[in-house]
């Protein structure tokens, strides 16, 4: 008898690196639990209360009373789950109620709901790019993007992040008359930093590419319907594609594609992660319906995010941290840090301290940079914000970022 | 010298400034292996020699190839 190799071996490397993490006495970044959640910026860490500056919930709608009552009803009248594919069984009177809402918010023809942001990413870039077609992609994509590359049968061309004439000079290289999908983002969620989307999608349709971005990090609060950095930038005619999910602003989970191109339902017939999936549970596309009509009014509450990502930044700025871009351009702050020693360590004295952030290090962010993310919300009042910078201030005293 | 000597010696110049540690160079020599190149690098390396050639070296074919002769056959491919 053979003795059989053992297939978790190669994973030895990166058990080894993450005891080496823990045996240096820190909290393990990766496994943090929420013991509570108070509101959308409240949780109890390890029996402390903390302020949450590290979730993707920027509008606050997590315990908005119309969208949990939403989700209630639904849960009553419609069951925990559909057991089924949108396909066959799983269509509920609520998927086609966020459904509608998507084409409403985004005033496009067509909108699509997913199981969540990845499934959306990974089913429209296989589905939409096939063999001897290309995806061209920022070199700083999320995983989805690459993943769904990968996916799918054509030929993958990266280019430099938010550089427009790399694009310009690979998309010259292709044959002018293949497919091409270029895939944007409009925020890149490990800086904040946003793309130059105008120049971009005209550089794309010069070489008869079609265009898809990612909005997911900007849903309702670019723009003057809180579409996103395209509408922001005036592209509502350009952009072919709009991919965003329901597990940031609109504070549930779920993924989307809307666009306005007539034969866009034909996706449903042909992309495998929406057909081989379960659909969404009943309660969790009815909040998120609910979530979206509001967010078409939420004016206040997007004033107030930007409020606080201008002040937050600023005041980081002031005490000498050094951040991912050199204005407030999105609802990401990053602080820049020099190693994973000093990420883990401020990471670790802000939690001491009782708040909670994100840290981000390779193959998640640029360039072997290691960071800490914060991410604003809406909901964030002032006193908080200012508590924050509080933090801050004692945290990189102590661990000697600042001065 | 024959073409295929020429773009070697060319890629052998475009690998230098990302030669840190100075490999002597052959036909067998691996990018991660010999050269421990990460991602990064590999994509700079690689646009440096789309540049020189005027080619274009997908990340498809960028997962095929593991060695400096690899690569020298590929670049002939494309440039033909």
């Amino acid at each position: 008898m053979t003795e059989a190799t053992d297939l978790m071996s190669k994973f030895d490397g990166l058990i080894a690196e993450r005891q080496a993490l823990i045996d240096s006495g820190v909290t393990d970044p990766f496994a943090i639990v929420m013991e509570q959640v108070k509101s959308p910026t409240e949780a109890v860490i390890k029996g402390k209360d903390t302020i949450l500056l590290g979730t993707y919930n920027y509008m606050g709608m997590t315990f908005d009373p119309d969208v949990i009552q939403a989700g209630k009803d639904a849960l009553e009248q419609f069951g925990s789950g559909t057991n089924g594919s949108r396909m066959l069984n799983g269509t509920f009177r609520d998927h086609m109620g966020v459904e509608q809402a998507l084409r409403d918010f985004y005033g496009m023809s067509g909108a699509i709901v997913f199981s969540t942001g990845y499934m959306a990413n990974l089913g429209m870039i296989s589905t939409l790019a096939g063999k001897g077609e290309y995806v061209i992609l920022d070199a700083d994509s999320h995983a989805s993007i690459y993943d769904g590359c990968k996916q799918g049968y054509a030929e993958i061309v990266r280019f430099r992040h938010n550089d427009i004439a790399d694009l310009d000079k690979r998309l010259g290289r292709l044959p002018a008359d293949a497919g091409k999908l270029v895939v944007l983002e409009g925020v890149y969620s490990m800086l904040g930093d946003i793309a130059p989307l105008k120049e971009m999608v005209a550089v794309a349709k010069k070489h008869g590419a079609m265009v898809l971005v990612d909005e997911a990090h900007s849903m309702g609060f670019f723009g003057p319907n809180g579409r996103g950095v395209y509408e922001d930038q005036g592209l509502e005619d350009e952009i072919d594609f709009v991919v965003g999910t329901f597990s940031k602003s609109v504070g549930t989970v779920g993924g989307f594609c809307v666009s306005n191109h007539p034969k866009f339902e034909a996706i449903r017939l042909a992309c495998r992660p929406y057909i081989f999936t379960a659909s969404l549970p009943p309660s969790v596309v009815a909040t998120a319906e609910a979530s979206i009509r509001k967010l078409m009014h939420a004016h206040n509450k997007r004033a107030h995010l930007w409020e606080n990502a201008r002040t937050l930044h600023r005041g980081l700025t002031e005490m000498g941290f050094r951040l991912g871009t050199k204005t407030p351009d999105s609802a990401v702050i990053a602080v820049m840090l020099d190693d994973q020693e000093q990420a883990v360590t401020m990471w670790q004295a802000l939690l001491d301290g009782g708040l909670y952030v994100n840290m981000a290090r390779p193959p998640a962010t640029p360039a072997g940079t290691f960071l800490l993310r914060c991410s604003v919300c809406a909901e964030h009042t002032a006193e908080q914000v200012a508590t924050i910078l509080k933090m801050f201030r004692a945290a990189g005293r102590a661990v000697g970022v600042i001065g | 010298m024959s073409d295929r000597q020429q773009t070697f010696d060319k890629v052998a110049e475009l690998i230098a400034p990302f030669n840190k540690k100075g490999v002597a160079l052959t036909e067998a020599t691996t990018f991660q292996g010999d050269l421990e190149w990460d991602s990064l690098t590999v994509m700079d390396f690689v646009a440096a020699i789309e540049d020189e050639f005027d080619i274009l070296i997908t990340m498809n074919m960028q997962a095929e190839i593991e060695t400096v002769g690899q690569l020298v056959d590929a670049v002939e491919k494309l440039k033909a």
